[in-house]
């Protein structure tokens, strides 16, 4: 970069102004002449960090990323980028990256006590398959298990599911999305039969109203917040209600603002639901033609282990079970949730709940709803979730521009990978389960393995149990994130790999439910990341992991946009890509290890091969042979995948993935994808992709050619192809404050940072930006607690305690009698006070309901 | 004159003389220290007093150099002049970028200093005004082009007043939002939180002494809508009402939208004219 | 004249060589000590004393403020606060009851720098001496004063006072105050003898007249004793109170060192072998109270 006349003329005239004013000026930095940005090569990738789905142009010289942009033409950020998506490259390049095996020994050999020294790969993969071997074996289905991601790629999605569920023949695989997107999932399913939102990001521009449910997008969907900003700038008449637990930034746009008790979201969604019908507004062309209406089993528990008193309390503890009801059994069990009972149980002014109630019922407005943690995690989540649809459904307001509840995603592939390709522990590819014998069978024929490969959930297949290496029935198969960590502390499972992902710092109730199973000597435990992580640091094994744009990827954002990017640059020293990590791994175990002889004999020709001959070399995945990845510029790209395995593994996986979507007799319709190739010419396409084209809007005819002709409307997730209102009253949060513990504690993210910290935190610019955790608390709950702005505060719950600084003057502004912590901070773990209750349907932790105490530190 | 007396004479006026000599000497260390205190005194841009600072000159006056206020500091952002530095030696600053003041509720710096040069009549730490953010590159600021990043204003202590995000329509890309910081000298303390935090190479937001940051209005102007909030009520006898010649359905509003033109009357199948109903009618469509 | 080479041997036979560097080893004790104490805090994170000489805060409750420093502040038109008052206060009784000048010897960071400067005149023979007078410290006392009053910026006898700069710079950073350090060494060992604490330091100068009155003070009580070996008037910074006290007898003179230039160091006793002085007060028993004109006289002589 040159210094340009005017910037000389400009910087001069600083200087000349100063000199006037009597000031020395700090000597300005001379612009130097940086290395001109001739010789970069750039090229596009889906940013790292959240569900958003920027596209970031990457510049790439001398195999380093020296440079990058946010994509100009990309749909959904046109060329823009929150902070982090700034600093992007200084991510890869955090002086701490682990870039060799390390394992725990003493005196040559492995201790779980022992220190971490450097291994190789060999040494490091040749002692994991011996430990997981043997607690497979030893064990059962559940004896080994791994915590996947939202920000694996596709493929490494894909092939994890497929070493767990088919080579492993173990459930016991499910991802972070668990904590994060799983109520979202719960209630896609329930009310659609299909997962993933209707809409997409062009509600943004349609809506005349936007309802916030307990998403904080202005810090956290920051580049959707700016669109929704512009709408709302731009378009006459446009509305923003937010609701939320605490006033954060959100607010500053906000018409109607309402701060709610925590929990009665529940209240006031079914309130809403009741204005709707007594004012006789809901559509009821649409909910004749288009919705059936249920009411779900109550008094459900709260996701702790069956020993908790609370869970012991519930009466019908984990049940999900709803019943169909007539539309006036549904009116009458709403018309409870009164403005006035609404008002109080949430402490919203009645004139602020009316006026949301007024803009869903209004026919003429135009109303998205959009939501993420705040409603996700949530003892209640997936009735949460589903109360939100209730609405929309009895408006019929759905499935068109500007008409939409939309759930939206906190990590980059929480949709694309947790959620399409099967990595929780229920899941199969494309919304199969294994709940479903068909689906299973339907899945082993696709992966041409023998049928009964797959676990079932309760471990039968046409009715008989499937025999297993343990010698054992197979059992109960499910396990979900939080059941693995209490599975671990109770040695039911005893091998445990985290990828992509820092549970150690994201899972709730650190001391009691989490460290005890990982430093347990009976139990081996692996973690995949590019740096020593919180959780890295409480593994016995730690692999180094090429990240990102080290490796050809694919991500699928909360708008179902699947977007590609190539190898741009080389991991650091012998890091390997969390792919290349799960198909070497499978070249580790044999057949034998971990199949029963009865299923071998099933198809002989695949005993005494390992996993990774029957998983990856099968045929289909090793189908394209090693080719030159280009772009249209000429410009060539790595592939270390490809040059270690010897084929196109990516598009291996990848086609062989899209057979669930494209071979006949597939179980469910609607997932449809583009050919490998498409992706890499376009900044993503949404699916379903039907005929090289994209769809914007599903079950709306016109929009989405699954529907028929005619039909206008068609949730064809369903049998009947009609969405389910799910009536669920309220019901209390699992942990309330009282004299003692006399806080909320709620717990989420700043713009800053993302997530754990792991990335965020090694960009020093971020890092000062905001260093540390704060707990954000009244300036009346601090003064009783002779706590001031700035001064340091010992936060305490029934599980731990930690000590951070008192923030009451900051971004988040919270009401008397709740405290807010984000959970970025290692320093400052504040899942060490969470509890891990769950919401018993969806298994997702509610992170944003505990109770605390403070005191002076 | 008798010896005894030129000898006295001698010693007086060796006297004088050597007293004029000493004089003399001390006469010009002097004005070279008064030369050398107004070049020494020169607060650079980028030092800042403590809060409560009094104005540079009466600091300089007040301030004696014990270092309690650096003492005191919890955050120890405060230094002492060094011979060598660019601040009066000896005297308390801060450097923004690297360390800003982190605005202590209790101001234990200005209890600390003996002499009233951190002045103790400042008791809450939202008044001080230890110099003014300005946003000195609009080109740099990312937020300026769309870009969310506004660390600015959420590090800003004074929270939504001294900074606040301006929003505005993003032209170039269309449907997105700039949110642009800015800075409002009624309430920035000068703490310098932002310019710290702010994520480029070089601050685009910096803290500078008020008198370098600050315009001027012209003496004579005043800002309507200002002067109107001020005084609750319009300066001048607000105009009788106003009536104009419009067609029907359309209402004007002066002081308004303008031209307001009715919403059409809820639709229904029929038309407003019974002669269409009663022409067409069922007849046509059987 | 004396032989520098033997300078102090008398003593050292006489009383041994402790007995005989007895008060210099204690005032280097002193002033390394106060240092310590200061230093402390930023070092050891035992924050004892905070602050420096010119204003300082010991145990969180004691205020030391120096009267001199806060002088120029009021005269620039400041209001201090009741904490440097007491200060003020507490430093001026001090040095009232034990010698103002008690501060360049027992306290003065800078006396180390120029006593090392002394010593090294002697040992090099170093002869070279300007006339400043003695009363120049006076004229500069004054500008400090002046100064404030009648040029913008305050206090401006700060900006290179190498006595507060030295102790600041020591416990907050030195920066180049090493440099005002040497300046003032090479002008002792190389301009004037005793330049600098003897001729032109006004803080030393405001301690004299702080201490004109004091109660402690160095006595020739055992003058009779006196062989003229002149060793004390060598290594005495102002070695001109020294001798109507030492040789007064004759003309009724007390044997007490009334003159407020004396700084109270205990070099004259320490190099006395005949231990001719010692330390005592303002009028020592025995003698006849001084006549009050030959007092006068006494101090007149400066």
């Amino acid at each position: 970069m040159k210094l340009t006349r005017r910037d000389f003329i400009k910087s001069n005239a600083v200087a000349a102004a100063a000199s006037v004013a009597g000031i020395t000026l700090p000597a300005i930095k001379t612009a130097t002449a940086a290395d001109g940005d001739d010789g970069i090569r750039w090229d596009k990738a889906a940013c790292r960090y959240c569900g958003t789905g920027c596209s970031v142009l990457m510049g790439v010289k001398d195999g380093k990323v020296v440079a990058s942009q946010g994509d100009p033409d990309a749909p959904v950020n046109k060329g823009l980028n929150c902070i982090k998506g700034y600093f992007l490259p200084k991510i890869l390049y955090g002086q701490d990256r682990v870039t060799q095996p390390m394992l725990r020994k003493t005196n040559g050999k492995y201790d779980k006590n022992g220190k971490f020294e450097a291994v190789s790969w060999d040494e490091a993969f040749t002692i994991m398959a011996e430990k997981w071997v043997a607690a497979r074996k030893a064990k059962g289905a559940k004896g080994v298990g791994m915590f996947g991601s939202g920000q694996w790629t596709v493929w490494e999605g894909y092939a994890a599911a497929k070493l767990m569920k088919a080579g492993f023949r173990s459930n016991s695989l499910d991802p972070n999305a668990r904590h994060c997107m799983a109520s979202a999932v719960g209630a896609f399913m329930r009310a659609f039969r299909i997962d993933e939102p209707m809409g997409c990001y062009d509600d943004l521009e349609h809506a005349d109203d936007f309802v916030l449910w307990g998403a904080n997008m202005a810090e956290m969907h920051p580049i959707l917040w700016s669109r929704l900003t512009d709408t709302r700038l731009t378009k006459k008449g446009c509305k923003v209600h937010v609701l939320s637990t605490y006033e954060h930034r959100c607010f500053e746009l906000s018409d109607n603002s309402m701060i709610f008790e925590p929990q009665s979201d529940l209240a006031i969604a079914n309130y809403i639901a009741n204005y709707i019908i007594q004012t006789k507004s809901y559509n009821k062309d649409f909910i004749g033609k288009h919705v059936n209406f249920n009411k779900t089993t109550t008094d459900i528990g709260y996701g702790l282990r069956p020993s908790h008193p609370l869970q012991k309390a519930a009466k019908n503890p984990n049940k999900g079970k709803f019943n169909k009801i007539a539309f006036d059994e549904y009116a009458k069990l709403v018309s409870e949730y009164t403005v006035e009972k609404a008002s109080k149980m949430s402490g919203v002014p009645k004139k602020n709940l009316e006026r949301l109630a007024k803009a869903y019922a209004d026919p003429k407005r135009k109303v998205s709803s959009f939501w993420t943690m705040g409603m996700n995690q949530h003892t209640r989540g997936v009735w949460m979730n589903g109360l939100v649809y209730n609405i929309h459904l009895l408006m019929g307001k759905i499935s068109e521009p500007g008409n939409s509840p939309f759930s939206l995603t906190g990590q980059p592939s929480a949709c694309g990978t947790a959620r399409e390709v099967g990595t929780f522990t229920h899941r199969l590819p494309a919304d199969l389960v294994v709940k479903k014998d068909a689906h299973c069978k339907f899945a082993e024929k696709v992966w041409k393995l023998p049928a009964g490969t797959i676990p079932r959930h309760n471990g039968m297949s046409d009715k008989v149990a499937q025999s297993d290496i343990s010698g054992k029935p197979m059992g109960k198969t499910l396990i979900h994130a939080v059941a693995m960590h209490r599975a671990l502390k109770d040695r039911k499972m005893n091998c445990f790999w985290v990828m992509c992902n820092n549970n150690m710092q994201a899972a709730a109730n650190m001391n009691e439910e989490s460290l005890p199973g990982w430093r347990d000597p009976a139990n081996f435990i692996t973690v995949t990341d590019p740096y020593p992580t919180i959780s890295a640091q409480a593994a016995d094994l730690v692999l180094p992991t090429s990240m990102w744009i080290e490796k050809e990827g694919a991500y699928g954002n909360a708008e179902r946009r699947t977007q590609f990017w190539r190898q741009q640059v080389q991991g650091p020293g012998e890091s390997r890509s969390d792919l290349w990590q799960l198909m070497e791994f499978a070249k580790y175990v044999k057949v034998e290890d971990v199949w029963p002889e009865d299923l071998i004999a099933k198809q002989p020709e695949y005993a005494g091969k390992t996993l990774y001959d029957v998983l990856y070399a099968n045929g289909q995945v090793d189908k394209f042979p090693k080719q030159k990845v280009t772009d249209d510029r000429g410009n060539e790209y790595g592939n270390d995948e490809m040059d270690y395995f010897g084929y196109y593994v990516q598009k291996g996986l990848f086609e062989e993935y899209r057979l669930f979507n494209s071979v006949p007799g597939i179980p469910k319709k609607g997932h449809e994808m583009a050919e490998f190739e498409a992706y890499h010419k376009t900044r993503g396409l949404r699916w379903p992709v039907i005929n090289g084209k994209e769809t914007l809007w599903r079950f709306r005819e016109g929009y989405d050619p699954h529907v028929e002709k005619g039909s206008e409307v068609q949730f064809y997730g369903a049998k009947d192809k009609k969405a389910n209102i799910i009536f669920g009253p309220y019901e209390p949060a699992a942990e309330m404050p009282d004299k003692e513990y006399n806080l909320w504690l709620c717990t989420g993210r700043v713009l800053e940072h993302w997530h754990s910290g792991s990335m965020t935190r090694r960009v020093p610019e971020l890092y000062r930006a905001v260093p540390d955790a704060v707990v954000f608390m009244s300036k009346k709950d601090a003064k009783k607690r002779k706590l001031r702005n700035g001064s340091m505060a010992k936060i305490v719950s029934r599980r731990g305690e930690i000590v951070c600084r008192v923030d009451t003057k900051g971004r988040n502004k919270v009401p008397d009698g709740l405290v807010f912590i984000p959970w970025f901070d290692a320093g400052r773990l504040v899942n060490k006070l969470t509890l891990d209750a769950t919401d018993p349907l969806s298994k997702e932790t509610d992170y944003k309901k505990c109770a605390v105490k403070i005191l002076k530190a | 004159m008798s010896d005894t007396d030129k000898k006295h004479e001698m010693n007086r006026r060796q006297f004088l003389g050597n007293m004029l000599k000493t004089a003399c000497g001390v006469g010009l260390v002097g004005m070279g220290l008064g030369i050398y205190s107004n070049r020494a005194s020169s607060l650079p841009a980028h030092y800042i007093r403590p809060p409560g600072a009094l104005p540079e000159e009466d600091f300089l006056g007040a301030c004696i150099r014990c270092g309690l206020c650096v003492r005191d500091c919890p955050y120890d952002i405060l230094f002492l002049g060094e011979v060598g530095d660019d601040v009066a030696t000896g005297t308390p600053y801060f450097v923004a970028r690297s360390g800003p003041c982190e605005m202590c509720e209790d101001i234990p710096c200005i209890l600390a200093c003996p002499t009233n040069a951190l002045d103790h009549g400042l008791t809450d730490i939202e008044e001080s005004r230890m110099g003014l953010a300005v946003v000195v590159d609009q080109e740099t600021c990312i937020a300026f082009h769309g870009l969310r990043c506004e660390v600015c204003f959420n590090v800003c202590p004074i929270r939504g007043r001294a900074i606040t995000l301006d929003m505005r329509h993003n032209v170039r890309s269309g449907k997105h939002a700039l949110f642009i910081p800015v800075v409002h000298s009624d309430a920035c303390t000068g703490c310098g939180l932002c310019e710290r935090a702010c994520i480029l190479e070089e601050a685009a937001i910096k803290v500078f002494p008020t008198d370098l940051a600050k315009g001027e209005l012209g003496k004579h102007y005043r800002l309507g809508w200002k002067e109107k909030e001020k005084a609750g009520g319009a300066l001048v006898t607000p105009d009788v009402e106003h009536e104009y010649n419009l067609p029907e359905g359309v209402r004007y509003d002066l002081q308004g939208e303008g031209l307001i033109i009715e919403e059409k009357p809820e639709e229904t199948p029929f038309s407003s004219n019974p002669l269409n109903s009663l022409n067409s009618g069922f007849l046509d469509n059987k | 004249m004396v032989d520098l080479t033997t300078l102090g041997d008398d003593s050292i036979a006489a009383k041994g060589w402790i007995k005989a560097h007895k008060w210099l080893i204690l005032r280097r004790l002193s002033q390394l000590g106060i240092l310590a104490l200061f230093l402390a805090g930023p070092v050891l994170g035992v924050w004892i004393v905070k602050g420096n000489l010119a204003s300082s805060l010991t145990l969180d409750i004691l205020p030391l403020t120096d009267p001199h420093v806060l002088l120029q502040a009021v005269l620039s038109g400041v209001v201090p606060e009741t904490t440097a008052i007491i200060g003020v206060v507490l430093v001026l009784l001090f040095y009232f009851v034990v010698g103002g000048r008690v501060y360049c010897s027992w306290v003065c960071p800078v006396n180390m720098i120029t006593d090392l400067a002394s010593w090294l005149r002697r040992m090099l023979g170093i002869r070279t001496t300007s006339q400043i007078s003695r009363n120049s410290r006076y004229w500069m006392l004054a500008l400090t004063l002046i100064l404030p009053l009648v040029v913008s910026g305050g206090i401006i006898w700060e900006l290179i006072n190498p006595v507060s700069m030295m102790f600041r710079g020591i416990v907050f950073g030195m920066g180049a105050t090493w440099v005002v350090v040497l300046a003032v060494f090479l002008f002792d060992l190389l301009v004037a003898k005793e330049g600098w604490c003897g001729r032109l330091c006004p803080v030393g100068a405001f301690y004299n007249l702080v201490g004109s009155r004091s109660l402690l003070r160095v006595n020739a009580s055992n003058r009779a004793e006196c062989n003229d070996c002149m060793e004390c008037f060598v290594v005495c910074p102002e070695p001109h109170v020294i001798r109507l006290a030492l040789k007064g007898e004759s003309k009724g003179i007390s044997p007490v060192i009334l003159s407020s230039d004396c700084t109270n160091c205990g070099r004259c006793i320490d190099i006395c072998a005949k231990d001719v002085f010692s330390y005592g007060g303002r009028t020592v028993s025995g003698t006849k109270r001084s006549n009050p004109e030959v007092i006068k006289k006494q101090e007149v002589h400066i």
